[in-house]
């Protein structure tokens, strides 16, 4: 082969193999994230045996320990409307009534949902501004 | 005070502006005088600035609570030590700080090319006091952290007791302190384009900022990490959180800038591949600070409310359309002096490394942005977690340590049979002797891709062992030094060398910890009552006994209530460690009041207890049951509201907590929950990270040039005497 028919030929195959795997990046990660809902849309959309990843806010007072579960439910970020959650596994420091957390669960028996194993993170706080001002600078 | 502060916020807004009219004036027109002018505001803006900076942090030092956030972010039993890092938890304290930061480095490069690339430095100065004006810009209008409270409160908030840690007194302003390093070859890239002068020299001018910046921004995320395995409570260093995604890009990018740089400056190739990865690692370390500071990524719905959004928006696509702009517009200036010869050649070695930390960057660009992509594209926000990660990065980071074993040593242009033999035979045993000797490890042959990771690390180990035997014994030969001074003087007369391979080293070490703690991690959480047992990975756990410290607290937090454990941790029947993780409780930051309740009504935070050794570490934590105490409180605080007089109620509840409550815990404490991690070879991800700082370091020190010059200034001192005598 002459040289400029291989720099052409190499240039083909790298672009080639990167397109395949900037392919494969977009359909897997389409395909392996769990959509996000709150816990209005989860309950009137979540099919048993899928799961998602639900968003929302713990319900003050609704904390409570049974063994090594763990038992809290999550309301909407600006609603009331809110699902029980039965967890296990691991639970991040922050996590406590009122603050923001994402929890992979799929349906249970009626409008209960069971989370995945050490799936709790509470939403990275980031800004790590006290509660209160936070709230006032989201406003 | 604060007036000080905004007058010099003021200023420094005012400086950035004349200085970029006055460079580019003097760029366009050559008067070097505008350009001189344009170079003195660049030191006006840092002495600005750090007045500024200094009012703010003498704010925090004093708790002045007349600055708004002063009273937001510390308060007066936030413990000294942590309230001068309050400053930088705060959205405004942070942008100063960063501000701060890059007028300094700014200053430092704009003295240092003083006499030097006449065309190149005025478009530099002008995109550096760019980046000012920006910033200071914000400070000034949108959040400036100089707010007075027309009544200052009794008390602050107090900083967040997540980040009354060590770590974090430096991590943040290692993390700027790599952005706004980045900013200096981002800006010589730029005024090398504009200027027409792409040879190598604004690359060498520039080297050892993007040097350090790598290195200082490399420190930032490890002090991240450990700060996430010693503070968060939940045993990992890495989640591949969008926070720690935003400081990883542009250290990629970074690292393959510093890599690639090397084949213009030897070989003239690579033009457009370096000017483009230096803008994008520039647009990405704004990017960062951005994604940390906005919380776009949180939640896509806070963001249109955010005050930083747009501006930071429009800053970002500006950069990245100049960038493209410029790229393009100059792409004749920019072709290759040369070719790639052959596959087999360190150029290539060379442009492969640089493939794959760019497809590492985009991998995690893309997982980062999922959220965002997926709600354009299907109207659905979904988000991929750590195994979508983990399967791209994994391979990409074993190919990543093969080629830092190749690279260095491969010949340049064209590598033949005998030179890859000769340099490769010695590294290749290594790592197949590793390979055949971890197969009979039980266990570790079902793990391929860590067994991988462990071969290919003993293959670079053997590449840098036998680079410096080869280099001292050739020194020994030919000075007759001893062999640990050859090694030395070796190592001292090719700082960049030497300290690259030590980087490589460290790296590939730290790789190899974090196969080893992830591929064979055993993590359990359990409910155990004192005296109950559990087991964990062959360690045998019991729980002793609670604890209860009151105002009393020995990492010297500001805690005020910890509930801890003592454990007992035995293997084989061999007691090994007495381990005693905490949690700790903190004042509410709401208003004082004379309750218990508001004595812990703050943010917890787990205090860990690890036992680590070089190979492995035994973490636990503890999360006490709160029911049963939550309930002791609400009596003793109905008690306290009814019966105690206002003024005495905090020094009550304080006393009830100390001397009732909290013995009360420890003599009959519930069960608690316990997460207990067996992980292998921790240790090495961070002392990995400390070779490869240490070799940066080394790569950094300045002295050869500087000692070099010095030498030929005598030399030549000596032959002119000896002339005169002749």
């Amino acid at each position: 082969m002459d040289p400029a028919r291989k720099r052409r030929f190499r240039l083909v195959a790298a672009l080639t193999a990167a397109l395949v795997l900037a392919g494969g990046l977009v359909y897997t990660s389409f395909s392996a994230g769990s959509p996000a809902k709150t816990p209005s849309e989860l309950l009137a959309t979540a099919q048993p045996g899928e799961s998602y990843k639900l968003t929302g806010k713990v319900v003050e007072g609704s904390i409570r320990h049974e063994g090594d579960t763990l038992l809290f439910s999550v309301r909407d970020r600006d609603g009331t409307t809110s699902v029980p959650v039965t967890y296990t596994g691991s639970v991040p420091d922050p996590f406590r009534e009122g603050r923001e957390i994402i929890v992979t669960v799929s349906r249970g028996a009626g409008d209960t949902f069971v989370a995945e194993k050490d799936s709790l993170v509470t939403k990275c706080p980031s800004k790590f501004e006290a509660e209160d001002d936070a709230a006032s600078d989201m406003s | 005070m604060a007036t000080v502060g905004r007058a010099a916020l003021l200023i420094a807004l005012l400086i950035c502006a004349y200085g970029v009219v006055a460079a580019i004036y003097g760029a366009l027109t050559g008067r070097r005088e505008w350009v001189e002018s344009a170079r003195r505001s660049v030191y006006a803006l840092a002495v600005a600035l750090t007045v500024a900076f200094g009012v703010l942090e003498l704010a925090f030092l004093r708790s002045d609570f007349s600055f708004a956030v002063v009273a937001g972010h510390s308060s007066t039993t936030t413990p000294t030590f942590y309230k001068a890092s309050a400053m930088w938890s705060s959205q405004e304290g942070s942008l100063l700080l960063w501000v701060w930061l890059l007028s300094l480095w700014a200053s430092l490069v704009v003295f240092l090319t003083r006499r030097r690339m006449r065309e190149v430095v005025p478009w530099a100065t002008a995109v550096l006091l760019g980046y000012g004006a920006f910033f200071t810009a914000l400070l000034v209008f949108a959040v400036s952290p100089f707010e007075t409270l027309a009544q200052p409160p009794a008390d602050g908030s107090g900083l967040n007791p997540l980040l009354r840690h060590p770590a974090m007194m430096i991590h943040p302003p290692m993390l700027y302190s790599g952005y706004t390093l980045f900013a200096i070859p981002f800006a010589f890239a730029v005024g090398a384009l504009v200027a027409r002068r792409v040879d190598a020299e604004w690359i060498r001018s520039t080297r050892r900022f993007a040097l350090a910046a790598w290195l200082v921004l490399g420190v930032g995320i490890v002090l991240g990490a450990r700060w996430s395995y010693n503070e968060l409570g939940w045993g990992g260093y890495w989640a591949w959180d969008a926070v720690e995604n935003a400081s990883l890009m542009p250290w990629l990018t970074g690292t393959a800038f510093i890599h690639s740089v090397m084949i213009q400056e030897k070989r003239g190739m690579l033009k457009i591949w370096n000017v483009s990865l230096v803008l994008a690692t520039g647009i990405l370390c704004v990017l960062g600070t951005f994604l940390v500071r906005s919380g776009i990524l949180d939640s896509i719905h806070a963001f249109g409310a955010s005050t930083l959004g747009v501006p930071f928006v429009g800053l970002i696509a500006g950069m990245s359309l100049g960038s493209i702009a410029l790229v393009v517009w100059r792409r004749d200036l920019l072709r290759s002096e040369h070719r790639l010869d052959s596959l087999l050649s360190r150029e290539a070695m060379f442009l492969l490394n640089n493939l794959v930390l760019v497809a590492l960057c985009f991998v995690v660009f893309w997982g980062t942005f999922f959220p965002l992509i997926s709600e354009a594209v299907t109207g659905e926000e979904t988000s991929v977690g750590p195994p979508w990660f983990a399967r791209y990065t994994v391979p990409l980071a074993l190919v990543l340590v093969a080629l830092s074993g190749i690279g260095p040593l491969i010949a340049w242009r064209r590598a033949t049979a005998v030179n890859l033999r000769r340099t490769f035979a010695f590294p290749l045993a290594c790592g197949v002797v590793a390979l055949v000797a971890l197969l009979f490890v039980p266990g570790v042959p079902q793990k391929p891709l860590a067994l991988s990771m462990f071969a290919l690390g003993a293959f670079v180990a053997g590449t840098v062992g036998q680079e410096l035997w080869r280099g001292a014994r050739a020194r020994r030969t030919t000075t007759g030094e001893p062999l640990p001074v050859a090694l030395t003087s070796l190592v001292r007369r090719n700082r960049r060398r030497y300290g690259g391979y030590l980087v490589h080293l460290g790296i590939v070490v730290m790789f190899v910890g974090v196969a080893a703690s992830s591929a064979f991690q055993t993590a359990q959480d359990r409910r155990l009552s004192p005296g109950d047992t559990a087991r964990v990975d062959g360690y045998e756990v019991r729980y002793v006994r609670a604890t209860a410290e009151v105002g009393n607290d020995p990492s010297g937090t500001g805690a005020m209530l910890s509930l801890g454990a003592v454990l007992d941790v035995s293997k084989d029947g061999r007691h090994v460690a007495t381990l005693r993780p905490a949690r700790s409780f903190y004042p509410s930051n709401r208003t004082a009041s004379g309750s218990v309740e508001w004595l812990i009504a703050g943010e917890p935070t787990s205090e860990v207890a690890v036992r680590s050794t070089l190979l492995s570490d035994f973490w636990t934590a503890v999360n006490p049951d709160m029911r049963e105490l939550q309930e002791v409180i609400d009596q003793a605080d109905e008690a306290v509201a009814a019966d105690i007089p206002a003024e005495q109620q905090p020094m009550v509840a304080f006393r009830l907590l100390r001397d009732v409550i909290a013995p009360n815990y420890v003599e009959d404490p519930p069960p608690a929950m316990f997460r207990m991690i067996a992980s292998p070879l921790v240790a090495w991800i961070w002392i990995g990270s400390l070779i490869a700082i240490g070799g940066g370091l080394i790569a950094l020190w300045p002295a050869p040039d500087a000692a070099r010059r010095r030498a030929t200034a005598t030399l030549r001192a000596r032959v002119a005497q000896d002339l005169g005598r002749a």
